[in-house]
């Protein structure tokens, strides 16, 4: 008997080291963490990091190096963490719970300011200090919580629409459409084309992902409604919000947005756009670089978005920087923060890495409108855009914007239950 | 201080076993041995302890911090000042219980998942993988190219294979062409469930496909020779001689895969995405909650994950154990000594051939 269970011992132990290894990644931060997240002077100077996704282009290790140069005693690290936005999150959150200094200046995407400064995970901003005023409005909104700046805008990002310029000359239509109604009348004009047999007419990111949190609240708010208002509260069981999840819902129906697009993620979306599967597309201003390489090239263009009775509204992507709780050597964070955040930084990622600046002068700027041809369409587009929704617990309730939008693109709810189950739902989440 | 209680325990049968000698009269004699052998005690100790000190490190301190850690609830945020409590509130046994009350559906939906993965992959699996190692074994030309063949998708990284099946099940990939009709794979649903399991079974049934290789090689041809002669038909000696032979290793093979499929993440993840109902596997679970700083939930999950790997585990060690033995004739007391005494056994294998 002694010897059966030693042996029943020894053969599961791998099995639980195994069994571990998962146990294991949740039992971090079991102390309370973040204690009243220091004073707010900025103090100390000396060598820091900079933490960010993967840096394709190499411009970012290039402007680091600009400050290198200049400040040899302040010398600054790049930190690179993987492309994809959940795994930086993870390991800024990793770092923040261990209250570890190796982060100081973190690149942080603009939906989870919030979550980072209620949290206590990164500073409060003294506001005098950054050249807010030339920055546009809603960028700089990304970066408050609760009134206080906790981050500063290092770059920006809006939806535009690209549409097929070739086929509406063709179709007689002139103008890109401002409203819906619009795009769906030009669809029907464009698709009794010979060219455009078998097209269809729209598609955006409906896979279930953060493209769809975007692309639903960009359908919401760009039908008059709110997902979460002012003061934070979620607020869709409203007949805007419906009108505009029903747009998305009806349009996957009759087939003005292919039945495959709830599918897509953007790159599956610029592919069915640059292989003439649809007319219009809503994506981001990367795509305009890499379909001007295709055989699109000089067949299409882009428009800000459209809405239910006028131009719509776009989600906001983009980066702000924001100075770690734990960190050391504030004051040349701070001062590091100023220069990568500056104009003249904003104007090399823009010309190296087409990244949208936070500076509304540079959308005006005529060699570099000569250079990416959308940044007027993209000023429009990022001027009426609206902030994905601003909560603390946004993991939870962009899975839940997810789950609801989702079963009304693909039939099994009606819009109306969804977005009443919504409301329930966020309000679980913004509550507390 | 652990590994002076339990060196005792384990080495004083070994060393009776070794020296062939009756375990009958051991309280007299084992006083003695004690004694004449305490300082190799000592030493036996002083060997393992690096050992038990990497797994306290490893192991154990973990697994009592994952407990701990589950014992704790969420932080709350204090509408007054905006930002989120320093302190995570002791809510006992709470996130267990919670499994079982309104908030379990998505507990119970990602078990179910978990467990309908582990049954349909293992069960198709091992039919596939007992065919392929049939197929290898044996004697033809170019077997080599179809055994490297074969093996090749076990070496791809499971992340790598789950962006390569992704590709094949876009709405507009091969499987859809082959098909002919237009099947969105990657949405909610059954067919979302199908493809993880086809993805799931080609990548791992070479990996029980080399495991029962092994376990074939082993068969000595003497055996087929004889039943060839008594004339027995190609099914018959499978089902009588190959398959009781590669028992052992076929089941350490589906032991190995039922723990891999229990703990499944990176391929329903990868192809058909987070958040997904359909194919939400409690690794998942957990990881979500725990990204999305709920560390108390999420270690219960984690824990009662491990528990399930771990039933099956002992379940399966019970089934192995009995098995490898092999005693039909049921003489359970000598069991523990046939084991750890290869001659007896072979004496006792040779008998029933």
């Amino acid at each position: 008997m002694k010897t059966r269970t030693t042996r029943a011992l020894q053969c599961s132990a791998p099995l639980v080291a195994a069994g571990l290894l998962l146990t294991a990644c949740g039992s971090s931060g079991g102390s309370g963490s973040g204690e009243q997240a220091g004073s707010t002077s900025f103090e100390g100077r000396g060598p820091i990091t900079y933490v960010a996704g993967k840096d394709a282009s190499g411009v970012v290790q290039k402007v680091i190096d600009g400050w290198n140069k200049l400040h040899p005693t302040e010398k600054v690290t790049f930190v690179q963490l993987p492309t994809d936005a959940d795994s930086q999150r993870q390991q800024m959150i990793q770092n923040a719970e261990t209250k570890s200094d190796a982060y100081t200046v973190l690149s942080l995407d603009v939906v989870w300011t919030s979550e980072f400064a209620a949290h206590q995970w990164i500073e409060r901003l003294p506001e005098q200090q950054f050249p807010l005023r030339n920055m546009l409005k809603p960028v700089v909104d990304t970066a408050k919580y609760r009134g206080g700046l906790y981050a500063v805008p290092a770059s920006s990002d809006g939806g535009l629409l690209y549409y097929r310029t070739d086929l509406l000359k063709k179709a007689g239509i002139t103008k890109p459409p401002t409203t819906w109604s619009e795009m769906t009348a030009d669809c029907a004009k464009v698709k009794r084309l010979p060219e455009a047999k078998g097209m269809s007419c729209y598609a955006g990111q409906f896979q279930k992902y953060e493209g769809l949190t975007v692309n639903f609240a960009e359908a919401v708010d760009s039908a008059g409604g709110v997902v979460t208002d002012a003061n934070g509260k979620p607020d869709v069981d409203t007949p805007q919000a419906r009108q505009g999840l029903e747009f998305l819902a009806g349009a996957v129906k009759d087939g003005t947005i292919p039945r495959e697009a709830v599918t897509y993620q953007e790159e599956d979306s610029r592919q069915a756009f640059q292989s003439g599967k649809v007319i219009f597309l809503r994506n981001w201003p990367y795509v305009y670089a890499l379909a001007e390489k295709s055989k699109m090239a000089g067949k299409f263009t882009v428009a800000p978005l459209p809405g239910l009775n006028g131009p719509g509204s776009s989600s906001l992507g983009g980066h702000n920087l924001a100075l770690s709780s734990f960190a050391k050597n504030r004051a040349t964070a701070l001062d590091f923060m100023r220069f990568f955040s500056s104009e003249d930084s904003a104007s090399t990622f823009l010309k190296d890495a087409s990244l949208a600046p936070p500076y509304a002068k540079l959308y005006d700027d005529a060699s570099l409108v000569k250079q990416y041809p959308y940044l007027p369409d993209l000023k429009q587009s990022i001027l009426h855009a609206v902030p994905r929704p601003r909560v603390v617990q946004y993991g939870d309730a962009t899975s839940a914007i997810q789950q609801e939008a989702y079963a009304a693109l693909t039939g099994s709810k009606s819009s109306t239950q969804a977005l009443k189950d919504l409301q329930n739902d966020l309000q679980k989440y913004t509550a507390q | 201080m652990a590994d002076t209680t339990i060196t005792p325990d384990t080495t004083a049968p070994d060393r009776g076993n070794a020296y062939g000698q009756s375990s009958a009269p051991l309280s007299p004699r084992r006083r003695t041995r004690a004694r004449a052998t305490a300082g190799s005690g000592r030493m036996a100790a002083l060997l393992v302890s690096p050992t038990l000190l990497v797994l306290t490190i490893v192991v154990f301190y973990p697994t009592l911090m994952a407990l701990r850690e589950s014992l704790y609830g969420p932080k709350g945020l204090d509408p007054k000042t905006g930002f989120i409590r320093t302190t995570e509130p002791f809510v006992g046994l709470r996130n267990y219980a919670d499994v079982f009350g309104a908030a379990g559906d998505r507990f119970w939906n990602a078990f179910g998942n978990t467990t309908f993965f582990t049954v349909v992959t293992v069960a198709l699996e091992t039919v596939i993988g007992v065919a392929m190692a049939l197929i290898m074994h044996r004697a033809f030309r170019g077997r080599a190219l179809v055994r490297a063949g074969i093996l090749v998708p076990w070496a791809v990284p499971t992340a790598i294979s789950a962006l390569l099946w992704r590709w094949i099940f876009n709405s507009d990939g091969v499987a859809n062409a082959i098909l002919g009709h237009q099947i969105l794979w990657t949405t909610e649903g059954f067919h979302a469930k199908v493809a993880v399991i086809v993805a799931e079974v080609w990548k791992t049934a070479p990996f029980i496909g080399l495991l029962v290789l092994a376990g074939l090689q082993v068969i000595p041809k003497e055996v087929y020779e004889a039943a060839r002669i008594d004339g027995a038909s190609a099914l018959r000696q499978f089902w009588h001689i190959t398959l009781p032979l590669v028992k052992p290793a076929l089941l350490v093979a589906v032991l190995f895969r039922c723990l891999d499929a229990l703990r499944m993440f990176d391929l329903p993840y990868i192809l058909i995405g987070a958040q997904k109902n359909s194919v939400e596997t409690l690794s998942m679970l957990a990881q979500n909650e725990a990204s999305n700083v709920r560390f108390g939930p999420a270690s219960a999950y984690a824990v009662l994950l491990f528990l399930y790997v771990l039933l099956m585990a002992l379940a399966f060690v019970r089934l192995l154990g009995t098995d490898l033995v092999s005693d039909r004739d049921g003489r359970k007391a000598s069991r523990s000594r046939h084991r750890r005494n290869p001659a007896a056994r072979r004496a006792k294998e040779g008998r029933a051939a």
